[in-house]
Formats: structure tokens, C-alpha cells, sequence
């Protein structure tokens, strides 16, 4: 092992353990896409609401701010103390991370939607759930999915600190080079999948964004 | 009574009042026009006919039935609605623009279709723009679109809101002329709010004049020129407008010389040569002793038939062009000047000859509608204003003849 160089090191260790890396690699991504998942579900609806009721904004975007400046190690301290060791801690904590960048494009992207838009079709008889589904939600959809875009991104590295509470994840590759005498390779080979997750959830998040951009459309 | 608003008050949290004791009854088939200053409250009465917004207090009947009782959800969906930054749907094709409110009604797929080409054949545009988007149209064609989406589900009543005040000029006009069919054609009721008195007398068949919440006025585009009810309406017509308008609401009475120069059918040839002589006429109107219009004669006659004829019947236009002291100058004056008549004599109702018009009274007249302002104290002699009073609404025809006595 010591007479290869990091990049023979790397390969190496990615023919000894590709299964054990491809495993922590859908674990990771799966804990990061419940979290955002979880806060999809929860913060969209809220991000609608404090739309619809504007003096509700300032104080929900200010607690989801609160949240998101706690460093991300002190949460999963925190909810660990709360939920215990294992991978729920660390959904709790992606989902409490992602709530933020959610609410905030949801609450955005439904104050960017023209009001005149609005006016006509409540005027020509739209129901306050049509409006919502028919005008509302296509023409916000492109801010909504950038906001889960920048979410997922985020989580992605968060998870990674998942390793000290247990969760798995390639959080664990990187510790055990971390720990390992001249790991450098090690922590590599957990580092460049992670980084890789991310840039690619990145790419694809920003092109269905741009797919739902209701300005693109064209004949 | 189609459309009743009785008693309407609107105050605004704080108390600000938008709308004050608003009265107004509406028929079928028209096309009424709220006109005023921003703040006059004019959008906030349209908007409450399709509770866009709720009154404070009073009654709004749609086909006798209180629309505060109606869902407002469905009201809405009966009635069309045109706003002045057009709001199409961005994300949907003009084709789901059109039948939006007849998919809101859930009709079926076949027939909406059916719909959206009647309804882009009836503001002119190719059948393959049902497929585009709006932001591939222009400014103009998009608020055609707007305009047919208001009417796409057979909707009775139309509500507009400045709809052509961001458009240029030209699609302006052109919008205007194509409501203004719609309404005539398909016998669709219009109530529409603008700030342009142009628009205004252009379209409507009743102007709401409104100023501070109150209506000021209401009247026809011709009532509201020849009559404005108070200083603020006279202000929001405009100067301009009401010197220009005063040649189409003046009658012939009003500006017609009073004393012609006639004579009978009986007299001879010398007589009524020694007549224009003395008077210092080309050419007399011939009456009889009940002073009843019976023709004319010129002094080309009396030269070319001085010799063959001898009384003043013989020779005279029996076929001559005359109006009625009660018609229009604006439908008298273009006659007179294409055909280059040199006068014209008036009659009253009974064939009574009362008056003439020369081309010296038509150049009164002009010289009124562009400077009249500043000389309307100092009536000249020919020019007599105001005096008659006769409305107009009973005779507005001329009735003309089409002699040529050149």
C-alpha cells in the first residue's frame, strides 16, 4: 500500500470495497432526500400560507433564519440528545436545515406571481383552490424547485457529519481516513462521492427548474 | 332592468369613503362608460358588481336577483372581465386562455375547442396563434385575446377596467372599434371604467361621470356635451371638446340669417330684378302669400329668360335644397359645402320659409368653433345664439332635396 500513490491508493480501495462505498453512497443520498422530502412537504404549504397571510411572514421566515444559524454539528448534538444515536437524528436535523431555503422560495416565487394574473382569474370565477393550482403553483413552481435544489445541496453536506450520531453515510468513509494514518486516499474516496451527489443533484435540480420556468415557454 | 345598483356606499378600513350613495340602472345592451379622476371610485363600483369587492352597504341586482345572495364563484363565471394589464395566463396557450372560464365550467373538450376558433375569428387573428403562448404576441393582439376570453363562455355582461390604457394609440383605436361592434353585434351589456373622455364618448351610450365616490352625472355622450351638469364634468370634457362640439349640437335656427329676401310666384321678371337690385342679391326664394317655401330664382335666370317669360313662376327652381330650422349644423354643413351651394334657405315644420343659410353664415360658424371662445359676448349680427332651444333628439333629420340650382 505505501509504495502506490493517492490516486493507485484510491482505485484501490474502490476495487477492495465498492459495494461498502455504493451502499453508503445510496445512504447517503436517501437520508438527504427524506430530509428535504420531509421539509418539501411541511414547508411548501407553509411558504403558501405566510404568502397568503403577509403578516405571518416576517415572524416564520425569522424562526426558519433562527434555525438555519445553529452550526449544523450543536443541531445534531441537540436532537441527538432528544431522538438518541441513529439516522433519524440526522433526518430531523437535514429536515430542520432544509425548511429555510423551502419556505422562503415558496413564499417568494408565490409573491412573484403577477397580480393581475391573480386578479383576472379570481375575477373570471377561479375558486381560491384553482387559483392556487392553476395559477399559482405553475408560476411559482421554477422558484419552489430552486429552493429544493439549493436544500438538497445543502443536506448533502450536512449528512456527511450524520457519521457521529451513527447515521452512516460517506461521513464514515471520510472519518476512518480521518483516523488513519496517512488516510489521505481514504478520505478522498469518501469526500469525491459526496462532492460528486452534490454537483449532479445540483445539475439536474436546475434543469427541471428550468423546464418549469413558465417565462421559457414557447410553441 | 338588467343590472340595478341601489344606494351603494363603500368605505374602506380607516375611513376612507371610495364610493358614496351610487345609483344606476342599467339596460340590456348597453354600453356604459364610469369616467373620473383617479380616486373617483369608478374601478371600486365596477369591481363591486362581480364582488371583486363587497359594498358597505346597498344592493346590486343582476336580472332582478341580489348578488350578495349568488356564490360569487359562479356570479363571476357569468360574467366577463377585462382588466387593464390584460393577465393572461403566462403558462397556458391562448387556446386554454380563451376556454378557461368555460373549462371552469367543466364544458366539453370538443365544444371549447369549437370556441377558441369562433372566438380568435371574431377578433381576427390566424387560427394558429391558438397554439402560442401570450408572450409571443403583442401588446394589442394579447389584449384581443383578453377581451374574447371575457366573452368565451356566452357571458351577458362585460366588465372592463381601463383595458386599452397601456396600448399605443393605433391598437387603442382599433380595440375600440372592435368592442364597440362586439357590443352592437352581439347585444352583449359593456360597463367600462376609463379616465379617457375621448374613449368615452366614443363608445358608451351612457357616461357615469363620478368624482370623490358621488356620481356627477349621467347622461348620454350628446347630453353630456350639450349639457354638463356642473364645472367638474365641463372640466373633465374639456375646453377643446366643447367648442368643438358646439357646431354638432347647434341647429340650423340658431345661426340661419332671419330675414330673407323672398317674393311670389305672381310678380314679374322686372320686379324681381329691381328687387335684387335694391337688396343687393344674387337670387330670391320664391314663397306663396302663406309664406309656405315654393322655390327659387337667380339672376341667371332672369338674364336667360328675360325675354320669353314674364312672371317669376315660369322661370323658378321648384327643385331646391332647403333644411329645417331645427336640424343639426353638423349634418347641415358638410352638405352645404360639397355641394357648393351658395345659400340655402330654412324652413319650419310647416314648409314656412323662416330663414337662409349662406356660405358667410357656414364661415361664422367655423370661425366660432375655433376662436368663438374668446368673442362668444359679441354676437354678430348674423349669429344668434342660444335663443332657440329646440331639442334635438325630435328632428335630427335634415330633410334635404337634391334640386341642383348651382
Amino acid at each position: 500500500m505505501a509504495n502506490m500513490n493517492m490516486l493507485q491508493q484510491l482505485i484501490y480501495y474502490y476495487q477492495q470495497n465498492g459495494a461498502y462505498v455504493l451502499s453508503q453512497f445510496s445512504r447517503h443520498f436517501l437520508i438527504s432526500i427524506y430530509g428535504v422530502l420531509f421539509a418539501a412537504v411541511i414547508g411548501i404549504p407553509i411558504g403558501i400560507f405566510i404568502a397568503h397571510h403577509s403578516k405571518l411572514s416576517a415572524t416564520v421566515i425569522a424562526i426558519a433564519n433562527v434555525i438555519q444559524t445553529v452550526p449544523s454539528l450543536a443541531m445534531l448534538s441537540i436532537i441527538m440528545i432528544g431522538l438518541g444515536l441513529g439516522v433519524n437524528t440526522v433526518i430531523v436535523t437535514v429536515f430542520l436545515y432544509a425548511l429555510l431555503p423551502i419556505i422562503k422560495n415558496t413564499y417568494t416565487g408565490m409573491l412573484n406571481v403577477d397580480p393581475s394574473v391573480l386578479d383576472s382569474g379570481k375575477g373570471m370565477g377561479m375558486t381560491r383552490w384553482q387559483v392556487l393550482r392553476i395559477v399559482e403553483l405553475p408560476l411559482s413552481l421554477s422558484v419552489i424547485m430552486a429552493g429544493l435544489r439549493n436544500a438538497l445541496v445543502l443536506e448533502i453536506g450536512i449528512t456527511a457529519i450524520g457519521t457521529f450520531v451513527g447515521a452512516g453515510g460517506l461521513g464514515d468513509i471520510i472519518i476512518r481516513g480521518t483516523n488513519a494514518t496517512d488516510g489521505g486516499a481514504i478520505i478522498l474516496a469518501g469526500a469525491l462521492p459526496t462532492a460528486l451527489m452534490a454537483i449532479i443533484s445540483d445539475l439536474v435540480l436546475g434543469w427541471i427548474e428550468k423546464k418549469a420556468d413558465p417565462t421559457q415557454k414557447k410553441a | 332592468m338588467f343590472l340595478t345598483m341601489e344606494h351603494l356606499n363603500k368605505t374602506y378600513p380607516g375611513g376612507k369613503v371610495a364610493v358614496e350613495d351610487f345609483n344606476l340602472e342599467i339596460e340590456k345592451g348597453e354600453f356604459i362608460c364610469f369616467i373620473g379622476t383617479s380616486g373617483s371610485g369608478k374601478t371600486t363600483t365596477m369591481r363591486m358588481i362581480n364582488r371583486m369587492l363587497s359594498q358597505t352597504s346597498g344592493t346590486i341586482k343582476l336580472n332582478g336577483e341580489d348578488i350578495g345572495k349568488m356564490d360569487p364563484v359562479k356570479l363571476r363565471r357569468k360574467i366577463g372581465y377585462v382588466i387593464q394589464n390584460i393577465g393572461l395566463m403566462p403558462h397556458m396557450t391562448i387556446r386554454d386562455n380563451i376556454t378557461l372560464v368555460p373549462k371552469l365550467l367543466k364544458w366539453p373538450q370538443e365544444k371549447m375547442n369549437q370556441r377558441a376558433k369562433e372566438m380568435i375569428k371574431l377578433v381576427e387573428l390566424p387560427e394558429d396563434y391558438l397554439d402560442r403562448y401570450p408572450s409571443e404576441l403583442s401588446g394589442g393582439q394579447q389584449q384581443r385575446i383578453g377581451v374574447v376570453r371575457a366573452l368565451a363562455a356566452n357571458q351577458d355582461l362585460v366588465l372592463m377596467d381601463e383595458p386599452f390604457g397601456a396600448l399605443d394609440p393605433i391598437t387603442r383605436e382599433a380595440l375600440q372599434d372592435l368592442v364597440k361592434d362586439l357590443q352592437e353585434r352581439l347585444g352583449k351589456t359593456f360597463v367600462f371604467v376609463t379616465h379617457d373622455m375621448d374613449e368615452a364618448l366614443k363608445l358608451s351610450t351612457r357616461i357615469v361621470v363620478m368624482d370623490g365616490g358621488k356620481i356627477m352625472q349621467v347622461d348620454t355622450p350628446d347630453g353630456i356635451l350639450r349639457h354638463p351638469a356642473n364645472e367638474f364634468v365641463e372640466n373633465l370634457i374639456g375646453k377643446d371638446r366643447l367648442i368643438q362640439a358646439r357646431p354638432s349640437i347647434t341647429t340650423v335656427g340658431q345661426v340661419m340669417l332671419k330675414n330673407p329676401i323672398s317674393t311670389t310666384p305672381g310678380k314679374s321678371l322686372t320686379d324681381a330684378l329691381r328687387l335684387m337690385h335694391e337688396k343687393r342679391v344674387d337670387s330670391l326664394l320664391v314663397t306663396d302669400e302663406a309664406n309656405i317655401l315654393k322655390g327659387m330664382i337667380g339672376i341667371e335666370d332672369v338674364d336667360y329668360n328675360f325675354n320669353s317669360a314674364t312672371s317669376v313662376d315660369d322661370i323658378m327652381n321648384r327643385d331646391i335644397f332647403y333644411v329645417q330650422s331645427n336640424s343639426l349644423i353638423r349634418d347641415t354643413v358638410e352638405r352645404i359645402l360639397k355641394r357648393g351651394f351658395k345659400n340655402i334657405p330654412v324652413v319650419d315644420d310647416e314648409h314656412r320659409l323662416v330663414g337662409i343659410v349662406t356660405r358667410a353664415t357656414l364661415v361664422d360658424i367655423v370661425y366660432d368653433a375655433l376662436w368663438g371662445d374668446e368673442e362668444e359676448d359679441e354676437e354678430s349680427d348674423n349669429i344668434h345664439h342660444g335663443t332657440d332651444k329646440t331639442p334635438v333628439s325630435g328632428a335630427s333629420q335634415t330633410d334635404a332635396k337634391g334640386g341642383d340650382q348651382g
